[in-house]
């Protein structure tokens, strides 16, 4: 055991190839991960320039609807008439922005109350992780569901209660690396120190925690973005005309369109899976990347 | 014993009322449920009757404390859409999540624990690789959209499986009616469960295998199999106890979902018809009874995992 301590050490400590590259370079060993995020780079480029690459617009109508997949249409188009490729990079472009703007609201929620609770102790961490507690005993789709109800659905909207109700996790994980990091001696360093609490939570506690967060912030992309999928896929999402993955699917309700119709819900619900998967893998890679038990 | 489990229940409590505070909070900034009620034939003397009726003229406070007392009598209260007693809407909505829940659960930990066991055994082998991969895949798969290829492979294609309900229409809906129907929201709800299950059981026995207990195990010269079976698994299942606990308020959300696209007649969808309605009594006495069912199933895991795990101590 304490050989591999030492091992562990001298492995991090070595002096020109640094954190990062050391991380780097296991990234590249798992080999689903690296294909994944150069799938997810691409699907992300395609959909920030989805209006230089398709020639329709998202919201207008442009042939015949319900016309099936052609030379013209590669997708076909939507049941009013709409280019259904063209939606789906728009709507792609939906995802991402919910997937990530919501876990940054998420993280920077969890990030601040879990070094608050850690840090101080006491009634401050009674009451944080009570709190905590509160909101992760919810089974949170009802209260996205209540809330989304209740305040207009609509992609901002959608956005801010994913990142209201995604943080408890992200407060845990840091409230406990906090703790841990605590008793360290350089913490108790910074203390006798004298230097300002501000100083020992951000710039000593904080960059020390990163790893841990980023792998559990990636997890929390994909769920953010199944959970605008499943909202709205019931209706209670992002709502139409603005194209979003879940939407788009919510016409595969109707039977004739099940049937008859599969390029309208067939490629929405690949790029979902595509999407969500590849994301967690690449949380999966970074997760073995960062683990220091990982010597290789 | 007694002491521990009485201090895990006086800590349930404030969560549990802060929830209902929360959720009535919610509600309030909502505005009120009359306007639902309101239209061209709805005079605005009858909407204000009705609103002094259903006392939403007093404060905020007032009308939380209210509902509160009345629950403590006993009184969940009554849906403004149907009339109907609060209590009774969910009694009978309540037994059919519990089986499509129960079933799944118990059937993602039957898939997951073989699974895991052997991924975790046979490390970066091709096994492992397609179990993990076939676990990402079970957790990556939006349930609306698993739910509507099966509706298309089973109900339309194959004509097998009914596609909804929980019984056929006129039938009384005997055992295997009932099962047919059962069939693929079960499905739906167990593939998500048991893909995260198997990265679970593989990330504990993985653990467990780098112990030196295990290695003096092995040198003891017992054989691969057994010193798996009686040492590793023994061990490595304790933390996936903890597991049920976390999947709780994941099965009641999943629920919705899945209810709603099998119409299966659960507190899944009244929960969506009561929320579309703006019920708010009802929507109350749903979230209100998703916290304690979640908050007791966290305290059943902390419990058995105090028995089943000696070291534990229970302060």
């Amino acid at each position: 055991m304490t050989a591999t301590a030492q091992k562990t050490k001298t492995h991090t400590d070595e002096p020109n190839r640094g954190y990062l590259h050391t991380v780097a370079r296991r990234f590249l060993r798992h080999r689903l991960g690296v294909v994944s995020l150069y799938f997810v780079a691409t699907l992300t480029l395609l959909a920030l320039l989805a209006p230089l690459i398709s020639p329709y617009d998202p919201n207008k109508l442009v042939g015949k609807f319900s016309a099936p997949p052609s030379l013209q249409f590669w997708l076909g188009t939507d049941q009013v008439g709409r280019d259904v490729l063209t939606r789906l990079l728009y709507a792609t472009r939906i995802s991402l922005l919910v997937g990530f703007a919501s876990t940054a609201i998420a993280t920077a929620i969890g990030v601040v109350l879990g070094l608050l609770s850690g840090y101080f102790g006491g009634w401050v961490d009674m009451v944080i992780m009570r709190f905590t507690d509160m909101v992760m005993s919810f089974p949170y789709i009802l209260l996205v569901l209540v809330a989304a109800a209740i305040f207009q659905p609509g992609l901002w909207n959608i956005i801010l209660i994913l990142g209201f109700v995604d943080w408890p996790g992200v407060a845990r994980l840091v409230r406990g690396n906090v703790l841990s990091l605590r008793e360290t001696a350089f913490v108790q360093a910074d203390r006798v120190a004298g230097m300002p609490t501000r100083h020992t939570l951000f710039s000593e506690i904080l960059p020390n925690t990163v790893a841990p967060i980023l792998v559990y912030a990636t997890s929390v992309v994909a769920l953010s973005i199944l959970d605008e999928a499943s909202l709205s896929f019931l209706g209670m999402g992002v709502q139409p005309p603005t194209a979003s993955l879940g939407n788009m699917l919510n016409g595969a309700q109707s039977i004739t369109i099940l049937t008859t119709k599969p390029w309208l819900w067939v490629p929405p619900g690949l790029v979902i899976i595509l999407l969500v998967l590849c994301i967690n893998f690449i949380g999966d890679a970074l997760r073995d990347a960062v683990d220091p038990r990982n010597l290789r | 014993m007694m002491r521990y489990l009485l201090k895990r229940i006086l800590i349930a409590i404030p969560v549990l009322i802060g929830i209902t505070l929360l959720d009535y909070l919610i509600m309030s900034l909502a505005g009120s449920p009359l306007s639902m009620m309101q239209g061209p034939r709805v005079s605005q003397a009858a909407v204000e009757a009705r609103a002094v009726e259903l006392g939403l003229q007093q404060p905020f406070l007032v009308q939380y404390f209210t509902w509160l007392s009345q629950l403590l009598h006993g009184n969940w209260g009554y849906s403004i859409k149907t009339y109907r007693p609060v209590w009774e809407m969910i009694t009978q909505n309540l037994p059919p999540t519990l089986l499509l829940m129960g079933v799944s659960m118990v059937l993602a930990f039957v898939i997951a624990i073989p699974v895991g066991i052997y991924s975790a055994t046979h490390q970066y082998s091709k096994g492992d690789y397609t179990a993990v991969t076939l676990s990402f895949l079970g957790t990556s798969i939006p349930s609306f959209f698993l739910s509507l290829i099966l509706v298309y492979v089973f109900t339309v294609r194959l004509g097998w499986l009914p596609s909804g309900g929980m019984s056929t229409l006129g039938t009384g809906g005997g055992f295997w009616d009932v099962l047919l129907h059962m069939i693929q929201p079960t499905i739906v709800l167990t593939a998500s469960l048991a893909g995260s299950n198997i990265r679970y059981v593989r990330s504990s026995v993985l653990e467990i295998l780098e112990k030196d207990y295990l290695r003096t195990a092995t040198a003891k010269g017992i054989g691969r199999r057994r010193v798996i079976r009686r040492h590793a698994v023994r061990n490595a299942l304790l933390p996936i106890i903890t597991v049920i606990g976390m999947e709780i308020p994941m099965l009641i959300g999943g629920a919705v979902v899945v209810e709603q696209v099998f119409s299966w007649p659960g507190l899944g969808l009244l929960t969506m018809t009561s929320i579309m309605n703006r019920d708010y009594p009802v929507i109350m006495g749903v979230s209100l009874l998703a916290a304690v069912i979640v908050l007791l199933g966290n305290l059943l895991t902390d419990i058995l995992y105090a028995v089943v795990d000696p070291t534990i101590q229970l302060k």
